[in-house]
């Protein structure tokens, strides 16, 4: 392939400067590169690359530490909201998040979540809800969809025998210190620009010591749901955003 | 000099007051007796309005663990404690701060197990803290208590040790050694390490934000590629290897002269010296190995006294016999080794470990 030189004044859209050269391991059409890039794009824009403490998952987004260039600590599969809760009491000038996905916060992570988001620690934490587990294979997850088939569902998600899906955002609703819960999806690019939006509405939330962020982000899993990538993000728009309807949930302040 | 300040306190009161005094940063811990002490102690002191030490209830042992992990990932001096059942929770924890190469401190206040067992004293876990405890091939720096000054002084002899190796620490204490009232010489007051400090002990590593680094830290434990990561194994193993050679520490009562050895850590090795006396008043010659350190264990005073003749050894323990497999490698084969021991909470007297000496190893 020859190379194509782009005159600055033409370009229109540049890697961020925070995104690392590493290749990324995600699939294509995954939603994981679209977030991380907002991800960089915020925390340069908002001049936090010296100040951020990150905080990854186990899953999908467990190599996320390679491709954003700041500080990075990784957690066990579902610790991430009590390493940053720490993280951040112990650093409290720094912009501390956790970017997790659906397996790793809304199933063994749940109580971390719940208790961080409880207690008003000062964290966003980014949530990648694709509905299913990808790293491991593609089995159910607590966020897959009644009817869903998966590894671990292969005729489908039955609510008698696999239990129901949860919405673990508007859980968090009712806890006074989640101050900031919103959902958001990046399959079209007017919704990669809210998420941007909202991304930055978080980090501001936590930076301001008013409490949890949350950012859900309804994301696809093309190799998990073995959809082509556009098929994914119809079959999102379709079947996911009726169940997880886009919009913030709710933005308020800690109670004082 | 000021004069000593010399109080009476529980074993679990002193690790408060010693982690507030050597600077520590932070704890995090959960309920859980024999050794809630420890926490309400701390909320009691508010070290947060003083040193601005930072102390947090978490909702479990898997999240404080959690906490400890990602407090050290900074840089920070942070702890916490426990009691048996809690610190298998904890175990998954302590297997990636190995991993990483976290330095902190965990205190095990132990009580009887197996399950949720009993609340009174044992050292069932002498395996759980020495040999691992959790998956992979790891090692804590392991503590061993016998007194209430030794909690206080294990406080920030734990720490130093932590930070020198890059490695866990854990103060494995009793519910007797916890819960008991003694006198104590506390520490005075040292401050907390500024943020230039840790940045110029823990900056290679910490990731506390990349400040005015250039390269950015990563704290992780994954290495996919199986030739990296038995590279990361042997970095470790050599690491614990140095820990083995350097750190042993252990205290001799009456070996010089002695035929017959007890090896005892903790609360037995308090009664052992009693029985110590007994056993010399009715003319036999033994004597008290206490191992401070149990991982490293004292290997060497072990096998020093089997290769200058001792006739035997007796391991005891409050456990169904566990550090002696340990006494029994380190003597190999060159005399006898015994175990004696209580469970369930139950201890014993001095009397009836002379009896079990007597009777295991003289008859």
């Amino acid at each position: 392939m020859s190379e194509v030189e782009i005159k600055r004044e033409n370009l229109v859209y540049d890697k961020p400067r925070l995104i690392t050269d590493d290749v990324m391991h995600y699939c294509p059409g995954c939603s994981h590169g679209t977030v991380h890039k907002l991800v960089a794009e915020v925390i340069d824009e908002m001049g936090l690359e010296k100040s951020t403490i990150a905080v990854s998952p186990v899953g999908c987004s467990v190599f996320a530490y390679k491709y954003v260039d700041v500080d990075w600590v990784e957690a066990a599969h579902g610790r991430a909201c009590a390493v940053a809760t720490a993280i951040k009491r112990l650093n409290p000038d720094r912009l501390v998040f956790t970017y997790q996905g659906d397996g790793d916060l809304a199933a063994i992570g749940t109580g971390e979540t719940i208790h961080a988001a409880a207690r008003g620690e000062n964290i966003a934490t980014i949530f990648i809800n694709n509905a299913i587990y990808g790293m491991t294979g593609g089995q159910m997850s607590p966020t897959t969809l009644l009817g869903m088939k998966t590894a671990t569902t292969p005729y489908g998600r039955d609510a008698g025998l696999n239990g129901f899906p949860y919405k673990i955002a508007e859980m968090l609703v009712h806890l006074d210190g989640a101050t900031y819960i919103t959902r958001q999806s990046v399959h079209t690019p007017a919704n990669v620009r809210k998420c941007k939006k909202a991304i930055r509405k978080a980090f501001e939330n936590s930076l301001a010591g008013n409490g949890y962020s949350m950012v859900e982000v309804v994301s696809t899993c093309s190799s998990g749901w073995k959809m082509s990538p556009v098929e994914a993000n119809k079959w999102l728009e379709e079947n996911m955003l009726p169940y997880y309807p886009l919009g913030d949930i709710k933005v308020s302040e800690l109670p004082r | 000099m000021a004069d000593k300040e010399i109080k009476l306190m529980k074993g679990n009161e002193v690790i408060a007051h010693a982690a507030v005094r050597c600077g520590c940063d932070g704890y995090f811990g959960y309920p859980i007796t024999p050794q809630s002490e420890v926490m309400e102690t701390l909320m009691e002191l508010k070290p947060w309005e003083t040193t601005g030490m930072v102390v947090l209830q978490a909702e479990s042992e898997l999240a404080s663990i959690n906490m400890v992990y990602g407090g050290a990932a900074t840089g920070k001096r942070v702890m916490t404690s426990s009691s048996s059942p809690g610190i298998s929770l904890m175990s998954e924890g302590m297997s990636y701060l190995a991993a990483c190469e976290l330095p902190c401190l965990i205190v095990n206040c132990q009580r009887g197990g197996p399950g949720l067992g009993t609340i009174q004293p044992s050292q069932g876990d002498y395996f759980q803290a020495c040999k691992g405890g959790a998956h992979g091939d790891f090692h804590l720096i392991v503590l061993a208590p016998a007194s209430v000054q030794e909690m206080h002084d294990f406080v920030e002899l734990g720490f130093e040790l932590a930070f020198k190796y890059r490695n866990p620490a854990m103060i494995l204490a009793d519910g007797a050694i916890g819960q008991m009232m003694e006198k104590v010489v506390l520490s005075p007051q040292k401050p907390r390490r500024t943020d230039a400090e840790i940045e110029a002990e823990c900056g290679p590593w910490a990731a506390c934000g990349k400040g005015n680094r250039r390269e950015r830290n990563i704290c992780t434990s994954l290495e996919l590629q199986s030739e990296k990561m038995e590279k990361i194994n042997q970095r470790l193993q050599t690491k614990y290897a140095t820990i083995e050679a350097a750190e042993a520490r252990w205290e001799e009562i009456e070996c010089d002269d002695a035929e017959y050895v007890i090896v005892a850590f903790g609360s037995s090795a308090r009664i052992c010296s009693a029985t110590v006396e007994a056993a010399r008043k009715q003319g036999i010659k033994v004597g008290l190995l206490r191992p401070i350190t149990l991982y490293p264990f004292p290997a060497q005073a072990v096998a020093a006294l089997a290769g200058r003749g001792v006739k035997g050894f007796l391991s005891v323990e409050l456990n169904a016999g566990q550090m002696v497999e340990d006494v029994r490698l380190a003597v190999a084969g060159k005399a006898p080794v015994e175990h004696y021991g209580r469970q369930g909470g139950m201890m014993f007297t001095p009397d009836e470990a002379l009896e079990a000496l007597k009777e295991k190893l003289l008859k």
